[in-house]
């Protein structure tokens, strides 16, 4: 940008030259011998800077397609300022546009005065020379000189000279130009067309208000249509016309790119298009827009089924990476070693516990020698592993099993392992990958060894078993002909008693029938004495009948041979029996007897001879052992399903307290010698409460020395063994 | 003793035992039976035949052919099925006497027994064989 100048516009007086020809000529050589119109001008400049004392200038030439004059190049002026400077050549009043159309040089001096107008200048405020080029062949020259530093004098022929050399050389160079542009030019177009009209996307090219400058074969079908075509494609072309130019407005501003929708004239069918719109300059002052139309129709299409390819891949990428993850998070948590190696045998995959087997752990510190031991036990790994992978390969089969012994990197102690491969082959048959997984078998092994330590303890304990039940049998063969042995003493002592019953009760018969005969007087009369005599033969005889009964009883409730015959019975009618039969016996003492039957007395189920025997004796007994007072006997009913007790109380002797136990043992009385006169077996008592034991009941009883006994026979309201 | 001309009832009494025998059979001659013995089963089969006894008084214990056994011949004889026999024995246990009555025996009176006793007993069998009461009259 130059600096707005006041300066006096003065013609430039010539002054005379006063450089030698031969300087002359070296510029001449050197404009010949350029031919670019820029260097010329540079190497001019410069030979004024040299030979004529010009300091600062600037050389301006005439564009002539935009009609204007422009910085060219310069001379001690910053290149910016150089190019900056343009001048509108129809601008006829302006006063380098005056100093163009003149042949002679101006001088613009600073003295403040007013100028018909100010303007731009590249020389700033400096005083300055406006010359012309070289004007003879024209009516205006090819540029213009402003040179300034030669004082403020008149320009010099010299330079003059210089500037009509370059006007000449630049017209020589232009004209040239001028000539090549337009036949390069002329074919650059016609190829251009040809290009244009080649690309099967529509191209074309409007003015500003949209009328078609240029258009190819692709646009000329959608955008023009000749009155021979039929109606439809006309209004085709109508509709698309007005869809384009609708569209046009947007791209004034600058490049666009959008979609525009058109229709195909020649079928009808909608086609999308992709349109870049370029604002161009078509001439100066003058715009048009340049489209390029691309078919996007098909291109859509297949837009939108990649995009949805690629959507389904980057699903599948998805599913296939989570599978992985997975995959891999099975691998890692399972406990034992699994490795995945490739065909070629590497190991391509491992879990953390294949890894401490196989792989050296991150820190490695050689110095101690121990990382190197881990090395080698790592490396002698690998070398099992391998080997047994090789195996596989080898082999036809798919699986593959074996034993291998690793060792542990960190602690170097043997690890039996048990190995089972499997080939992953592809669908085609491709081996892809061998998977192979180690179990430990060291803990098996410890089993094993436990489980034949548990099997012997077991056999052991076995045969100990074994033994203790055979010695169980033995002594239970011991037992059972113990307790046959005793059935045959028992049964043998019941044959004996029964035998000694027989043996004594034959004798006593013979002493009871004699005794009784002679009391009969059968064998002739007797006297008293002899009576009384053979009347305690009698007794005493009856007495050891009684013993000998009562022993056969005890004999047969010991031996079971007494069996209980239940039937239903009604205790008062037995009671009637009883006192019946005792009868004779109260009658020859001076005793009241008395009864007290419980009204509610239930029929009861027992052994009826059994339990009259019982109430006989304890009868028997109360009237044995009571020479005054009274006997009582009660029955009562202890609830619905609770006992039935008979007691028998009498005002007798009683029984101290320390016999109260032993009255019931065998041949036990409390008063032997009272109880031997009253014919007491001893026998009694044992008798009667081993038959209330037949009979599921009890005899309790209640005494006091002196003040009397009670007798109570219990028995269950109804019996268990009915 | 009975007072009309028909004789009085004739008792076997069959004991291998000497005093057995004379207790009750002279006991009963006393009390006005006409009595007969035998010592053993053999005898008492013949005696029973030849002598046609209004009762027996069977002891069990016998030598050769004892009391059961020759029971249960009498019994099965229909000439002598119908005289009473009492049993007379010293077994107190219950299954002798099961047995004998199993054999036939009208009933059975254990030893030691009365003479008193058996002679109720021989009265009470003669009485059911004859369909009556029992007879008072020889009672003293």
């Amino acid at each position: 940008m130059g600096s707005v100048a006041r300066l006096d516009v003065l013609p430039s007086s010539r002054g005379s030259g006063t450089i030698g020809a031969r300087v002359k000529l070296s510029l001449v050589d050197v404009l010949l011998a350029e031919p670019e119109t820029r260097l010329c001008a540079v190497e001019t400049l410069r030979w004024l800077a040299r030979h004529a004392g010009i300091e600062r200038a600037v050389c301006a030439v005439v564009d002539p397609e935009s009609g204007r004059l422009t910085g060219l190049t310069g001379l001690g002026v910053p290149p910016a300022v150089v190019e900056a400077f343009s001048l509108d050549l129809s601008d006829r009043t302006h006063p380098l546009v005056v100093a163009m159309a003149g042949s002679e040089p101006i001088a613009f001096h600073d003295s403040g005065q007013i100028l018909p107008r100010p303007f731009d200048t590249p020389l700033g405020k400096a005083s300055f020379h406006a010359v012309p080029l070289g004007s003879s062949q024209q009516e205006m020259g090819p540029g213009l000189l402003l040179l300034a530093g030669a004082g403020d004098g008149p320009v010099s022929d010299d330079v003059l000279w210089a500037a009509e050399l370059l006007g000449m050389r630049l017209a020589a160079l232009g004209y040239r130009r001028i000539q090549t542009d337009e036949r390069r030019h002329k074919r650059e177009r016609s190829l251009l067309l040809a290009v244009i009209h080649a690309v099967t996307d529509p191209i074309l090219l409007t003015d500003a208000d949209g009328r078609i400058l240029i258009a190819n074969a692709g646009a000329e079908t959608l955008l023009t249509a000749g009155d021979e075509k039929r109606e439809g494609w006309r209004r085709a072309v109508a509709l698309n016309n007005m869809l384009f130019s609708a569209s046009l407005f947007t791209a004034e501003r600058g490049p666009t790119r959008r979609e525009l929708l058109l229709v195909d004239p020649s079928e009808g069918k909608e086609l999308l298009f992709e349109v870049l719109s370029t604002p161009v300059a078509i001439r100066s002052g003058e715009n048009g827009i340049v489209s390029v139309l691309r078919n996007v129709t098909d291109l859509r299409r297949a837009t939108e089924e990649i995009e949805e390819n690629y959507r389904r891949l980057r699903l599948a990428e998805a599913a296939t990476r989570a599978e992985r993850d997975r995959l891999d998070l099975i691998l890692n948590s399972v406990l034992e070693p699994i490795l995945v190696t490739d065909p070629a045998g590497n190991i391509a995959r491992m879990n953390p516990p294949a890894e401490r087997m196989f792989t050296l752990p991150g820190r490695r510190d050689g110095r101690d020698g121990r990382g190197s031991e881990i090395e080698r036990r790592v490396q002698a790994n690998d070398a099992v592993f391998t080997s047994f992978v090789s195996n596989l390969y080898a082999g036809q089969s798919l699986r593959w099993r074996g034993e291998l012994n690793l060792i542990d990197p960190k602690t170097g102690a043997t690890i039996p392992m048990e190995a089972i491969s499997g080939r992953l082959v592809s669908k085609h048959g491709e081996e892809t990958a061998v998977v192979t997984i180690l179990h430990d078998l060291t803990e098996a092994m410890e089993k094993a060894v436990l489980y034949e330590q548990v099997k012997r303890h077991s056999e052991e304990l076995r045969e100990k078993v074994r033994e203790a039940t055979a010695e169980l049998a033995g002594q239970n063969e011991l037992l059972r002909r113990q307790a046959l042995e005793l059935e045959q003493a028992s049964a043998l002592k019941s044959q004996f008693l029964a035998n000694v019953s027989h043996e004594l009760r034959t004798p006593l018969n013979a002493i009871m029938g004699y005794t009784h005969l002679m009391l009969e007087g059968v064998s002739g009369a007797v006297n008293l004495a002899q009576q009384d005599k053979l009347s305690r033969v009698d007794a005493n005889a009856r007495h050891l009948l009684a013993v000998i009964n009562d022993l056969l009883d005890i004999t047969r409730i010991e031996s079971g041979k007494m069996p209980v015959q239940a039937e239903r019975i009604l205790l008062s009618e037995l009671i009637d029996e009883v006192m019946t039969e005792v009868e004779p016996v109260i009658a020859g003492t001076r005793l009241a007897v008395t009864r007290d039957l419980s009204p509610d007395l239930p029929e009861i189920e027992t052994d009826r001879q059994k339990v009259k025997q019982i109430v006989l004796n304890l009868l028997s007994n109360a009237l044995k052992f009571t020479p005054q007072g009274s006997i009582a006997i009660r029955l009562e009913h202890h609830g619905p399903a609770g006992e039935i007790s008979i007691a028998v109380t009498d005002t007798g002797i009683g029984i101290a307290e320390e016999n109260q136990k032993t009255i019931f043992e065998a041949f036990e009385q409390a008063n032997s010698s009272y109880a031997r006169r009253q014919g007491g077996t001893g026998l009694g008592l044992t008798i009667c409460r081993r038959l209330a034991s037949l009979l599921d009941g009890r005899i309790a009883l209640a005494s006091q020395l002196g003040e009397g006994s009670t007798f109570t026979l219990f028995l269950p309201a109804k019996s268990r063994t009915a | 003793m009975t007072s009309d001309n028909k004789p009085a009832p004739l008792v076997l009494v069959v004991d291998d035992v000497d005093h057995g025998r004379e207790i009750f059979a002279e006991y009963l001659e006393f009390r006005g039976f006409r009595v007969a013995t035998a010592a053993d089963g053999l005898e008492a089969i013949e005696k029973t035949h030849e002598l046609r006894p209004d009762v027996i008084l069977m002891d069990l214990s016998l030598p050769g052919i004892d009391g059961w056994e020759a029971t249960r011949r009498l019994k099965e004889d229909p000439s002598t099925r119908d005289i009473p026999i009492i049993a007379l024995t010293a077994h107190a246990l219950a299954s002798a006497h099961d047995k004998a009555r199993a054999v036939g025996c009208n009933s059975v009176v254990t030893k030691p027994c009365l003479p008193k006793d058996l002679e109720q007993e021989v009265r009470r069998q003669l009485a059911a064989r004859s369909g009556g009461a029992p007879e008072d009259t020889a009672q003293p």
